[in-house]
């Protein structure tokens, strides 16, 4: 045991300010590749409950697709593909693409559940005053869907943090690159392994806790 | 004197099953008319045909003379059910109650009577509180006003739901069974509150199965079976003493 503490006492004072950067880095990439995601999500929503066929069927087409390719995939094809056709992005930018491209299909879906769990009657009910469809939306259905997909949102948010790893496999030099070149240059993966996984940890727990106390309401 | 609201012919299909086939009634401003009949009857239904939240197959009504839910065509003689949106300023002229409230429980009991006054009508903060204020003491839930829908009980969600249907200033109400999802002993305090309103010289037409408030309030009955108006008559005629067997057979098996 006290071999393998022993690293964290001796090289605790160099990792830290690298992971803590590192840590900074992924937190960034989530947060930014999470509010994009929102607003593709919204636009997907949007989409699938337009009254054109044509919405409709490029909303399901990029949710089918989307499920159907991994993340990885979508990453490579942005990172390494496009420069082929003269689009060339940085790999920061690339990847909170890639993350927001395919958790929007997510976040779409969250919304379409949410909405389903609103009864039919809270939207007759306001027809039935007198409300447009539109000042129904805003006014009735839109505040109850945001109550009911807050607590799934936040999950959806953790899952995307923790796919953000992959980003590394393009070069973003967020906690797992960052993890790996401190593997290699100091040779205890062991210890540091364990530190990355802690800092993932620590970036999503409250979340998690958030979540959780906001679904038992 | 002129009918407020009058249908004719209102037919309603679901695909091949016809629900509603040719009704026909006229309801005077001032007058509180009832509809009874079984479950599965139309009675329902044919109320939700008032303010097209059921789209009709077929059939006329008018408010005030002015045609509901359809406007004329482009071209021809072709007439073109409205949207939701051309629709709203015709439902708003009709207030309605549901069997289940649908209050909105993100708001609390004076939003849910006042967002009408304040969106649809236009009114300004201070008067469509105020204006909630007035209603809600209506129905004898003043005490309630900050309070969630969530916290109330059933009958209490269905009186502020009867201000929020008469914050609209409505020239008819329309109520659709108002009492059958409340518990037995909080019937009373909403047929209450309806019976007030009926004593104010609203126009109401209420589907119901409270025969004996049906009989007392109403001015008339229409008994409905299988998608037509099968008797039609002043309330204490069609109640006590119903000409048609089916009516008869009705009221009798709803007594025991």
């Amino acid at each position: 045991m006290i071999n393998f503490f022993q690293p964290y006492a001796e090289y605790g004072g160099e990792w830290l300010p690298v992971l803590l950067d590192a840590m900074l880095k992924t937190t960034l990439l989530s947060i930014s590749a999470f509010a994009l995601a929102v607003v593709f999500g919204l636009l997907l929503w949007f989409c699938q409950a337009s009254s054109a066929p044509s919405l409709r069927h490029f909303a399901s087409l990029y949710v089918t697709v989307v499920r159907g390719v991994p993340l990885l995939a979508v990453l490579f094809l942005l990172y390494f593909g496009l420069p082929g056709i003269g689009v060339t992005f940085d790999a920061f930018t690339a990847a909170m693409l890639g993350l927001a491209l395919c958790f929007a299909a997510q976040v779409a879906e969250v919304f379409r559940a949410g909405m389903m769990a609103i009864p039919k009657g809270q939207r007759e009910a306001a027809l039935a005053v007198g409300f447009t469809p539109g000042q129904c939306f805003a006014f009735i259905i839109l505040p109850q869907v945001v109550r009911v997909v807050l607590s799934p949102m936040i999950v959806t948010f953790v899952s995307l943090l923790k796919d953000s790893s992959l980003a590394s496999l393009i070069t973003v030099d967020e906690l797992v690159l960052t993890g790996r070149a401190m593997a290699t240059e100091y040779f205890l993966p062991l210890q540091i392994y364990i530190a990355v996984g802690l800092c993932y940890f620590l970036v999503a727990w409250p979340f998690s806790l958030l979540s959780r106390r906001l679904a038992v309401r | 004197m002129t009918a407020l609201l009058s249908v004719t012919g209102l037919r309603k299909s679901y695909g091949s099953v016809e629900v509603l086939k040719g009704i026909d009634f006229e309801v005077k401003a001032g007058e509180k008319i009832a509809l009874i009949g079984p479950s599965g009857s139309g009675k329902s239904t044919c109320l939700r045909c008032m303010n097209f939240l059921e789209k009709p197959s077929a059939g006329d009504i008018r408010l005030d003379g002015e045609r509901v839910g359809v406007r004329p065509g482009g071209r021809g003689d072709s007439e073109r059910i409205m949207s939701d949106r051309q629709l709203a300023p015709q439902r708003a002229q009709m207030g309605m109650v549901f069997q289940l409230f649908h209050l909105w429980p993100h708001l609390s009991v004076l939003e849910n009577v006042a967002i009408a006054a304040r969106k649809v009508r236009r009114l300004s903060a201070v008067e469509a509180r105020d204006l909630a204020m007035e209603m809600l003491a209506k129905v004898h839930m003043s005490h309630r006003a900050s309070a969630s829908p969530l916290e109330l009980s059933g009958g209490q969600q269905q009186r502020v739901a009867i201000a929020r249907a008469l914050s609209q200033k409505p020239k008819l109400m329309l109520f659709d069974e108002p009492t059958s999802a409340l518990d037995p002993e909080l019937v009373h305090e909403v047929l209450k509150v309806i019976e007030e309103l009926a004593a104010e010289g609203r126009t109401m037409l209420l589907v119901t199965h409270e025969i004996a408030f049906a009989r007392d309030v109403a001015d008339r009955v229409m008994f409905l079976d299988g998608g037509v108006i099968v008797e039609e008559g002043l309330a204490r005629d069609v109640i006590t003493t119903p000409r048609e067997p089916r009516t008869q057979a009705f009221l009798k098996q709803i007594r025991h």
